[in-house]
C-alpha cells in the first residue's frame, strides 16, 4: 500500500493517525505515518529523526493537534536543520445526550454540524428509537449510568455529556456517572428551580463542590433561546466556548484577536 | 484531508495527477487551523479550503505551477505583509503557511 491508501483508509474508517512531512530543510517531501500503537510506514530519512518524530506523533495525535516543529537532521532538539509538520487524524469527538426529549433531536442535528459523533441514550424504551433520532449515530436503550460505565472512559476534553431529561430520576446518575470520566463538557437541562433542587440531591449523592462546579447548569448560554433549534445552538456555543476558554460576548464590545492563534513550534 | 478524499480519488481514477496544500502554520488571526487542505487536480479543479476564500485563487495558480513542474514543492506564505510572488492577503490580517507539493505519494 501507498502511504496516501494508509492514510485515506485510516481517515475513512476513523482510524487515529498521524502523519508528518518533512517540509523545509534536509529530506523536504519525506514522510512518515505513525499509527496510534507506535507502528510507522515511511521514514523521513534518518532512523533518529524518525525515532523523535514518532515519539512526538503519539503526543500531537493523543492532543488531536497538528503542528509544525523544528529538529536537528538526527531530531536533535532546539536546532532546526528540518521542519516538520505533524498532522494528527484523530476520531470526531463524542456528543452523548441523555433523555430522548423534545429538545434531542434539534441538539442532536445541530452537533452533528460541528463534526461530534451523537449517541442518544434513554432508559425508556418508546423514546429511545432509531426512527425518532435518524441523525443521531447510536440510539441506546439504557440507564444513564449503565451506560457510561461502559463508554466513559472513552470520554475526553474534546467530548460531550448533555443531560436533557430533567427528571431527578434518570438526571442524577448520569451526572453522578458523568463527573466521574474526563469529558470536557457535562450540561444538565432544566429551569433554574429544576437546577437547585437537582444540586441538592446531587450533592446527597456524595458530589464534591468541585465537581459540581463542573456541571453546566442550566445548560446553555444566555440567548434568549426558546424553541429547541434556538437552545440547541445556546447549547452548542457554550461548549464552543468552554473549548476556548472565551467569555462569550458580541466581537464589537472586544478587542482582541477573533481567531486564537495556533503557533507552530 | 477527509472531505477532499473522494475528489483526489476520483481525478486520479482519471489519469490525472493531483497537487496538494495544508495549512502548516499561521500566526496572529486565520480562518482555518493547521491541517486544512485543499487538493487541485491538472485541469484546475478543486476540493476543500485553505482560508476563508482569500488566497485559494492564488492557490490554484501555485498548484498548477508544482504540477506542470514550473515549480517546486515547499512552504508558500500568505500574509498580510506579504513580499512574497503573491500580492494577496488574508482579510483577517493573520499569516498563512502552506505545505505545497504534488501527490505523487
Amino acid at each position: 500500500m501507498t502511504l496516501y491508501e494508509t492514510l485515506s483508509a485510516a481517515l475513512r474508517t476513523q482510524r487515529p493517525v498521524a502523519f508528518a512531512t518533512v517540509t523545509d530543510g534536509i529530506g523536504l517531501g519525506a514522510k512518515l505515518l505513525v499509527e496510534a500503537d507506535g507502528t510507522t510506514q515511511g521514514s523521513l530519512g534518518n532512523v533518529d529523526l524518525d525515532r523523535v518524530v514518532v515519539r512526538d506523533a503519539l503526543g500531537e495525535l493523543a492532543a488531536g493537534r497538528s503542528s509544525a516543529r523544528h529538529y536537528g537532521a538526527h531530531g536533535e532538539a532546539r536546532e532546526r536543520d528540518v521542519t516538520v509538520f505533524i498532522e494528527s487524524f484523530a476520531p470526531p469527538p463524542r456528543m452523548i445526550i441523555f433523555g430522548a426529549v423534545d429538545f434531542t433531536a434539534a441538539l442532536a442535528r445541530s452537533a452533528k454540524l460541528l463534526g461530534f459523533r451523537v449517541t442518544v441514550c434513554d432508559a425508556r424504551a418508546v423514546f429511545a428509537t432509531a426512527q425518532r433520532f435518524p441523525m443521531a449515530d447510536e440510539v441506546a436503550n439504557e440507564w444513564p449510568d449503565k451506560h457510561l460505565e461502559r463508554v466513559g472512559s472513552l470520554l475526553g476534553p474534546r467530548d460531550a455529556v448533555c443531560v436533557l431529561t430533567h427528571d431527578a430520576k434518570f438526571d442524577v446518575p448520569a451526572i453522578t456517572s458523568a463527573v466521574k470520566t474526563s469529558v470536557g463538557y457535562l450540561g444538565a437541562m432544566g429551569s433554574r428551580k429544576t437546577h437547585d433542587k437537582r444540586t441538592e440531591r446531587l450533592r446527597d449523592a456524595g458530589l464534591t463542590d468541585a465537581e459540581l462546579a463542573r456541571v453546566m447548569s442550566p445548560i446553555g448560554l444566555d440567548l434568549g433561546a426558546r424553541t429547541p433549534e434556538e437552545v440547541a445552538v445556546s447549547v452548542c456555543a457554550e461548549i464552543i466556548a468552554l473549548r476556548t476558554g472565551r467569555v462569550p460576548r458580541p466581537l464589537r464590545d472586544t478587542d482582541g484577536p477573533i481567531h486564537e492563534p495556533v503557533s507552530g513550534r | 484531508m477527509r472531505e477532499i478524499l473522494d475528489d483526489i480519488d476520483r481525478w486520479r481514477a482519471a489519469g490525472q495527477r493531483v497537487a496538494v496544500a495544508r495549512v502548516v502554520q499561521t500566526e496572529g488571526s486565520s480562518p482555518r487551523e493547521p491541517g486544512a487542505a485543499m487538493a487541485v487536480s491538472e485541469t484546475g479543479e478543486v476540493a476543500g479550503s485553505v482560508s476563508g476564500g482569500c488566497v485559494e485563487g492564488a492557490v490554484v495558480g501555485a498548484a498548477l505551477d508544482v504540477l506542470s513542474g514550473e515549480r517546486t514543492r515547499g512552504v508558500i506564505t500568505f500574509g498580510y505583509s506579504d513580499d512574497e510572488a503573491f500580492a494577496v492577503g488574508l482579510t483577517c490580517g493573520g499569516t498563512i503557511h502552506l505545505y505545497l507539493e504534488v501527490l505523487d505519494w
